[in-house]
């Protein structure tokens, strides 16, 4: 007896269907590549506290991918962004991300999280070996730790501990040169509040030794009310003060230290007073508060840098923010690089991408470079500069030297052993 | 622990002034929303989980009249006002329905209503803080009583909460009106056989409790910025003094928000990681050592 062959589908081709959609499944983005538009995805957070950051970063994400689109694309394929919202929560980062790339077809991802979100779609990357770009997250270790790396995800945030060298070196000029040796300090309440202040006294401490805290607050976050931190702070009479309050808790802060008269009682390095989000809604700001730049549009001050800011702001009716600026500079990187591997293919972009420097408004000297050791971004504009009440508020900013930055964070590697 | 720096304050009379003065306007602030929230209750006898949206309103209100006029005085009225209103529209509107209902129907209707509110104002003002500004008046240099710091806005408004708190206790002790709102409280049924229109007495003490929530905000815009959602701390530290103090009872609630304010003040210097965690303490050893408040009244 012969067997027929039924009419349908055979095992074998049903394997072969399978086989064929388990790929697809697997790796939708390697299936996808061909199209000729190519999305990115970006989860960011555009609804809680800090919505207006991650608001920021998608309207300076747009400005860029227009611009690329306008010259033909990425490889000649136009970019298409995917944007959703993680609402600021980790979890759901991880899971909005997962989706954008197994889902909705993203080839690659740009990150606008904070840092605990940026470290969960960092695992996403990694499982799905998609390209990514962090875009927000300011802690160090999400690039300085070697067990973080993979080739395939990079930064175009600042750096925490860039920061911290920067306004510890500029902090003990002052603190030398005036003789500030009383200090004390007035820092949110978690993880990044406690971080940054440490690593900012570290390195004050280790250019002006003689420079001793005797006063420490730690206020909640979005604590309505600060008096009873600006009496004790008072009661402590130091000659400095330095605080990583930020937004909405800074105005605040600085409404009900006014009223005490405690700026002209000492100086104030608010690292995060620099920022328009905050410049722009304080209304008797103080004058010669110190501040780290965060986005101005008057540092560098270059005529690109102002005719970014001016560009932004015709478009979208507010200032950038720091978080504009580090989303603008990854579409701009992104965009560089893949004209140099002359393809949007994830794989041949990361190649391309580590070790690139490029044109860039935001650049200490007109450039930008993506380090091909770590996949961090160096060589941005970083400096601290005094308030005054009116535009354009920070009038002078004193630029951080890369050479010292460069080597105190290679020593502050070796000391936390990530060489 | 810090206990020396508490020694400290406590011998030095400057170190004493400022943060009794510092206790007191956080203690005022405090005694003007969780009065409203006590009224509420006593009389309504509904716990109003939305009132800390009136605190919110009135500052927002407060900083939109400011803006349009630069008139400090007609920004505190508007804010005032202006959430009386709200409270009188809520009450009728919302809050009536569910008197007879139980605890947590209410208490999901004025959940929901927190949620509405703050998307409301994210509506109108945006999702972006706002700050009001210290009117030009008060930007002056602080007095210097005993060696202690004194802001001068700080004594405006610890003197405006005291004659609200002074107006408030006598006027429901002696006037007509306030007798009339002590015997709704008591009995509501017999009020309304007096031929007194009740839902009016309710609409009132509502709108009363929204009123002094809203200058509680209105009073607090110059010198807190203003958030969606600005209104839930100042809540959950509300239901801790009124715990404090006893449900209904508004001398309660005055000894309760300035134990409060002033644990803060000397707390934030003795325990300075354990200053939340003091109130809350307070709370248990009132709660374990009399249920009822320390000015509540045993339940009949």
């Amino acid at each position: 007896m012969t067997r027929t062959r039924r009419p349908g589908i055979s095992r074998r081709s049903t394997l072969a269907l399978m086989g064929a959609g388990a790929m697809t499944v697997a790796a939708p983005w390697v299936a996808r590549a061909q199209a000729k538009t190519i999305k990115i995805g970006m989860p960011t957070i555009l609804s809680g506290r800090v919505a207006q950051l991650g608001t920021s970063s998608r309207n300076a994400v747009m400005l860029e991918v227009e611009k690329v689109n306008a010259a033909g694309g990425l490889a000649g394929r136009q970019i298409e962004m995917v944007i959703r919202d993680s609402k600021g929560q980790p979890q759901e980062a991880a899971r909005v991300a997962r989706e954008l790339v197994n889902t909705d077809g993203c080839e690659l991802l740009i990150d606008a999280e904070a840092s605990s979100g940026a470290f969960a779609v960092h695992e996403v990357a990694r499982d799905l070996g998609v390209f990514c770009i962090h875009t927000n997250s300011e802690t160090s270790a999400l690039t300085a730790d070697p067990k973080q790396h993979i080739p395939n995800a990079f930064r175009t945030a600042r750096q925490g501990v860039h920061d911290s060298i920067v306004g510890g070196s500029y902090a003990a000029a002052i603190a030398k040169a005036k003789g500030l040796k009383k200090w004390a300090t007035c820092s949110p309440d978690y993880a990044y509040g406690r971080d940054t202040t440490a690593e900012f006294t570290l390195y004050l401490k280790r250019f002006a030794p003689d420079v001793e805290i005797i006063s420490e607050s730690w206020p909640k976050l979005f604590q309505p009310d600060y008096t009873e931190v600006v009496t004790k702070i008072l009661q402590a009479k130091p000659q400095a003060l330095y605080s990583c309050l930020w937004g909405g808790d800074l105005t605040s802060y600085i409404d009900q230290a006014n009223i005490y008269a405690m700026f002209g009682q000492m100086e104030v390095f608010a690292v995060n007073m620099a920022d328009y989000t905050a410049l722009t809604v304080v209304k008797n700001l103080p004058k010669g508060i110190h501040s780290g730049n965060r986005y101005i549009k008057t540092f560098p001050g270059t005529p690109e840098n102002a005719a970014w800011g001016d560009a932004y702001k015709a478009k979208y009716n507010e200032y950038p923010t720091n978080w504009s600026w580090e989303n603008a500079t990854a579409v701009m990187l992104m965009a560089e690089a893949a004209k140099k591997a002359n393809s949007a293919d994830g794989k041949k972009l990361a190649e391309a991408l580590a070790g690139l420097t490029i044109k860039c408004p935001f650049g200490a000297d007109g450039t930008v470079t993506m380090r091909a050791e770590d996949h961090t971004l160096v060589g941005y504009a970083i400096g601290w500069g005094t308030t005054i009440p009116q535009e354009p508020y920070v009038p002078e900013v004193k630029a951080g030297d890369w050479k010292t930055i460069f080597e105190l964070e290679a020593e502050w590697k070796k000391s936390k052993g990530y060489t | 622990m810090d206990l020396d720096a508490l020694a400290g304050c406590l011998s030095s009379s400057a170190c004493l002034v400022t943060q009794t003065t510092s206790g007191l306007i956080i203690g005022m602030l405090l005694f003007l929303v969780a009065v409203g929230l006590t009224l509420i209750f006593g009389v309504l006898k509904v716990v109003n989980f939305s009132h800390g949206a009136f605190y919110m309103f009135g500052a927002y209100f407060a900083m939109t009249a400011y803006q349009l006029t630069g008139s400090f005085a007609l920004a505190m009225l508007c804010g005032a006002a202006g959430t009386a209103i709200l409270g009188l529209i809520f009450e009728r509107v919302f809050m009536s329905r569910v008197y007879g209902a139980d605890v947590l129907m209410q208490l999901l209707v004025c959940y929901a209503f927190v949620l509405i509110f703050d998307d409301v104002v994210r509506i109108i003002w945006g999702p972006e803080f706002r700050s009001m500004g210290m009117p030009a008046a008060f930007q002056v240099m602080p007095l210097f009583i005993a060696g202690g710091v004194v802001p001068p806005y700080y004594l405006l408004l610890i003197g405006v909460a005291l004659a609200a708190a002074v107006v408030l206790g006598i006027g429901l002790s002696r006037s007509r009106i306030g007798k009339v709102i002590r015997a709704a409280a008591h009995n509501p049924g017999m009020v309304s056989a007096l031929g007194i229109n009740t839902g009016l007495i309710y609409g009132g003490v509502f709108a009363l409790g929204g009123m002094l929530a809203g200058l509680a905000g209105a009073l607090a815009a110059p010198v807190r910025s203003l958030t969606p959602g600005m209104g839930f701390s100042v809540l959950i530290e509300s239901f801790i003094v009124t715990v404090i103090g006893g449900m209904g009872s508004i001398l309660g609630a005055l000894i309760g928000a300035l134990l409060l304010g002033l644990i803060r003040s000397f707390g934030s210097l003795g325990f300075p990681l354990f200053t939340e965690g003091l109130m809350y303490l307070f709370m248990v050893i009132v709660l374990v050592s009399k249920p009822t408040g320390l000015f509540g009244k045993e339940a009949a």
